[in-house]
């Protein structure tokens, strides 16, 4: 029923718009071992599409594909309708797919500020030679993009730790510097690789709220790893759940709540 | 004949702003720092915003006398919304932004708000909760778009949306605007802002023009503010000081209201701007000078040392430097070279570099802190105040400043003292009643304009300067007649760090006796300092060395309160210290952390018979009730202990 181009109106009444990107029977090894087993499922430009799974269940492999990190063995990664060459991840997030990390992966001796401006890195265009020598257009340039910077300060509500170096921060912020990271790229696609892990309350509600907030303001399309099934089934339009590597659901919160596959992955049950 | 015509024409926000739109037209009114830089208005460019917020507000359909809700922190644009709410011949009324949705729905009831101003997304949603109570709500506006995509757009506007439709219809509403701002007069509303309520319900206090502007002109003219002052403005919009700093004197003076980022940021704006003009609460300064000590601590051996060193000559020699009194050259000479090596650098770091002029209210204030400001020369003082009055009833003048008194009546403020030693006032700042609350407004301001204020107090003799002692209903009488204002002795206790509560008893006895609560940080550290093992707040309590020195800070208190002739009937001639902190979920304290007096008196009366009786230890049981509900037993046998009390007026051991 969602096969058309023309998507879909969420229950909160938002539109969908049509397949941004597709994995098409998606199969990674590594060595022996089979991560993802022919998995295909679609990504729509402006849902929250959810990856859930037990641990081990290849979720996070899965983020890796979409972001180049992993090439599949087999199996297409079409992505705005053309099927995605073999890339480096670089080259990926030149064409507006941004990411973060599980473990947080930011420069702990730098500024907040400066972390974030290097997610601008890859669209800067002047030379590293003229940025260093602050030089003409270089300096110009900086400043448009200090301002973009600023706008995504601004907007998670960060402008208390701009000039803070990133190792003095706690945890939840340091989660929240690194969306702002991934955010200062306008990427179209923003992969968050469990968003909330470790979190207490507050900081969880705070961070759902934001995720919700940058895919209302901005029109980006998320995808998440996450533990935390509350937090799933409240923010993701669709949900797409593994198991052993395998696809076992794939549907609305509500679809996937009552799938009976997922039950059992969840509940447990034995495995042949 | 021409003053008087324009100072008639100066009635109301509103002709002020249109005022300082062309005598002070490209002087910066606002400024906000967003998106990391300070965004500036000048009065020209303020004066259009107002108008296009105002012609905005007419399409809307506001009307004359409508109640205008405004919620959120400290921005331009809300500022700009009181005073365009004005001008259409609405009155705004600024709530509490952290209030939460119960609080804020009993005042937007009781005003009958059609239209809440909303800062951002959280104020917005409380609103839309108390909707179904408070059904006057025609219109939500907000200023901060983040969020706001999803919500049903019926009955909400994005502020500047709104001043977009002002712009387009300003042919169609302008005649309007000018006719309502035209009707203003000195006695129509300026604003509504509602009293916290510690007691009972928020009563809506509502002031006129004249109230804010006269205030604002006298306060002003005491403090020789002028154009070019800088404030931060970062106390609660609903607060009535913020009103009469941000608005009343910055529209009389025409100075500049800058707005923090956001909360947390306030003390790295505060620097930036540096303030020349400054209010802040006794809480402020205090963290401000922890923050320093602690820094101080961890800092280099030299630098401890000269900071030592200069804050000593400080104290000695920096509060009589900024009160123009006479000291020696060579003391000058040493103060000087202290401002360039520690005074200065320590101001600039704290943001206080510039201060001409501030201001510390609303309790009392410690003096070693207080003295700390003061003696690095900056112009701290006080001043006594009410909503009631539109803030000021005393203030201290330049040179006449103390830690002890609020100061002599402010210009144009007539107070007097009753039988029972309560505090009176009448002034031009008088507030015009209690909205829909006749039967308070009678109780509290009489038909002569005198306004009771609840607290008890004196004028001192000589100097002039009042001081508070108490609220009125706490003050009370010793069996042999002498005063008996138990605030007054616990706050001199409370100055010291280790000290967390005390409450004082003594009404209708002969003498009077505490109770202690020593705070568990403060001894907590001072035990690992001195090695001294405990294993719970109750031992710690207990622990005799503790006892020792709170001894030394009752009789330190003792010799303080003998120096005065009126109230050295306080003196605690015995006390314990308590084996649990008085705590909020057992009912001995208000949720604002007030100790509730009747009640601790009641449930700890075997401990308070034996203060009396002269028992040297009590043994008790305590019920207590755990967070999550459950309730339990604590066991502990109290020290009871004797201070020694002075003479009146003597430092004098007295016989007892």
């Amino acid at each position: 029923m969602l096969d058309t181009q023309e998507g879909y109106v969420t229950a909160d009444g938002r539109q969908i718009g049509g397949v941004v990107m597709e994995l098409k029977n998606i199969t990674l090894r590594f060595g022996g071992v089979e991560a993802i087993k022919n998995i295909s499922f679609d990504i729509r430009t402006g849902e929250i599409r959810a990856i859930i799974g037990p641990n081990g269940a290849g979720k996070s492999s899965m983020l890796n594909v979409i972001s180049g990190f992993y090439n599949p063995q087999e199996g297409d990664v079409i992505y705005k309708g053309y099927k995605r060459p073999r890339m480096r991840p670089y080259q990926v997030a030149r064409m507006g797919i941004a990411r973060t990390f599980q473990n947080i992966a930011l420069f702990e001796g730098m500024t907040v500020l400066d972390n974030i401006m290097t997610g601008r890195m890859n669209i800067m265009k002047s030379g590293f030679l003229a940025q260093a020598m602050w030089w003409g257009k270089a300096a110009r340039e900086e400043d448009e993009h200090r301002e973009k910077v600023e706008k995504v300060i601004d907007f998670l509500e960060i402008q208390h730790i701009r000039k803070t170096p990133v190792a003095r921060l706690p945890y939840g912020l340091k989660k929240r510097v690194e969306l702002a990271r991934a955010l200062a790229a306008e990427p179209q696609i923003l992969l968050l690789d469990e968003p909330m892990a470790g979190m207490n309350v507050e900081e969880k509600e705070d961070m759902s709220r934001f995720i919700l907030d940058v895919n209302d303001e901005f029109g980006t399309t998320i995808v998440l790893i996450e533990h935390d099934m509350g937090v799933v089934m409240d923010l993701s339009d669709r949900v797409v759940v593994m198991d052993y590597g395998k696809k076992i659901g794939d549907g609305t919160p509500d679809e996937v709540r009552n799938n009976q596959d997922v039950i059992d992955a969840y509940l447990g049950v034995a495995h042949e | 004949m021409t003053t008087t015509a324009k100072q008639a024409a100066l009635q109301s926000v509103p002709a002020l702003l249109a005022r300082n739109a062309v005598q002070f037209a490209n002087s910066t009114a606002y400024r906000e720092k967003e998106f990391g830089i300070w965004q500036a208005w000048t009065w020209k460019e303020t004066a259009a915003e107002i108008d296009a917020m105002a012609l905005g507000f007419l399409a809307l359909g506001m009307n004359r006398g409508d109640y205008v809700a405004i919620i959120g922190r400290n921005r331009p644009a809300l500022y700009w919304a009181m005073v365009a709410a004005q001008s259409v011949g609405a009155v705004p009324v600024a709530l509490y932004q952290d209030a939460v949705a119960d609080e804020m729905a009993y005042v937007l009831e009781h005003c009958g708000a059609r239209f809440a101003i909303c800062g951002d997304q959280e104020q917005v949603d409380k609103v839309i909760e108390v909707q179904g109570s408070a059904q006057s709500i025609e219109q939500i506006l907000y200023l901060d778009k983040r969020g706001m995509r999803k919500y049903d757009h019926g009955r909400m506007n994005w502020l500047s949306d709104v001043q977009a439709e002002g712009r387009a219809g300003h042919s169609r509403f302008e005649a309007e605007l000018a006719a309502r701002r035209a009707e203003l007069t000195y006695d129509s509303t300026c604003v509504m802002l509602y009293t916290s309520g510690t007691t009972g319900k928020p009563k809506g206090v509502v002031l006129s023009n004249r109230n804010i502007i006269e205030t604002a002109k006298a306060s002003a003219e005491f403090d020789h503010l002028g154009l070019n002052e800088e404030v931060l403005a970062y106390l609660p919009m609903a607060w009535v000081g913020d009103f009469i700093f941000s608005v009343g004197q910055a529209y009389w003076t025409g100075f500049c209201v800058n707005c923090p980022e956001n909360a947390e940021t306030m003390m790295h704006d505060l620097r930036e701007i540096g303030p020349s003009y400054f209010f802040a609460p006794p809480r402020v300064f205090e963290t401000m000078l922890t923050t320093v000590m602690i820094r101080m601590e961890d800092a280099g051996a030299t630098k401890k040392r000269l900071f030592d060193r200069y804050m000593a000559h400080a104290r000695k020699v920096g509060g009589a430097i900024l009160d123009g009194k006479p000291v020696s050259a060579a003391d000058r000479l040493k103060y000087r070279m202290g401002e360039a090596l520690v005074y200065g650098p320590l101001k600039n770091t704290l943001g206080l570099s510039n201060i001409r002029v501030a201001y510390t209210a609303g309790e009392a204030i410690g003096p070693e802190i207080f003295d700390f400001y003061r003696s690095l020369g900056i112009n701290l003082k006080q001043l006594y105040g009410q909503t009631e009055a539109s803030v000021f009833i005393t203030q201290q003048p330049d040179g006449e400043v103390r830690s002890d008194t609020v100061g002599v009546p402010s210009p144009g403020v007539e107070v007097r003292i009753a039988e029972n030693g309560e505090v009176f006032y009448r002034s031009p700042g008088v507030f015009v009643e209690y909205y829909k609350n006749p039967e308070s407004t009678a109780s509290t301001k009489d038909a002569d304009g005198w306004v009771a204020t609840g607290d008890a107090g004196f004028f001192e003799d000589g100097t002039g300067h009042l001081r508070i002692i108490d609220r009125a209903k706490d003050v009370g009488k010793l069996a042999d007649g002498r005063m008996f204002a138990p605030k007054y002795v616990e706050n001199k206790l409370k100055f010291y760090p280790d000290i967390l509560e005390a409450v004082l008893f003594g009404n209708d006895r002969d003498h009077c006796v505490a109770f202690i609560n020593i705070d568990l940080a403060a001894v907590g550290n001072w035990a690992e300092r001195n090695n001294i093992a405990y294993s719970s707040y109750q031992e710690l309590a207990g622990h005799p060395r503790v006892l020792g020195s709170i001894q030394e800070h009752v009789e330190t208190v003792n010799a303080s309160v003998a120096q005065d002739p009126m109230l050295s009937g306080c003196q605690i001639h015995r006390f314990l210290v308590l084996h649990k902190e008085l705590d909020a979920d057992d009912g001995e304290m208000t949720r604002t952390r007030k100790v509730r007096r009747n009640i601790v008196e009641q449930k700890y009366a075997d401990l308070i018979a034996g203060l009396y009786d002269g028992a040297a230890s009590v043994y008790t049981e305590t019920e207590v009730s755990y967070e999550d509900g459950r309730k339990g037993v604590l066991k502990a046998t109290l020290e009871l202990r004797d201070a020694r009390v002075f003479d009146t007026g003597a430092a004098q051991v007295a016989a007892e």
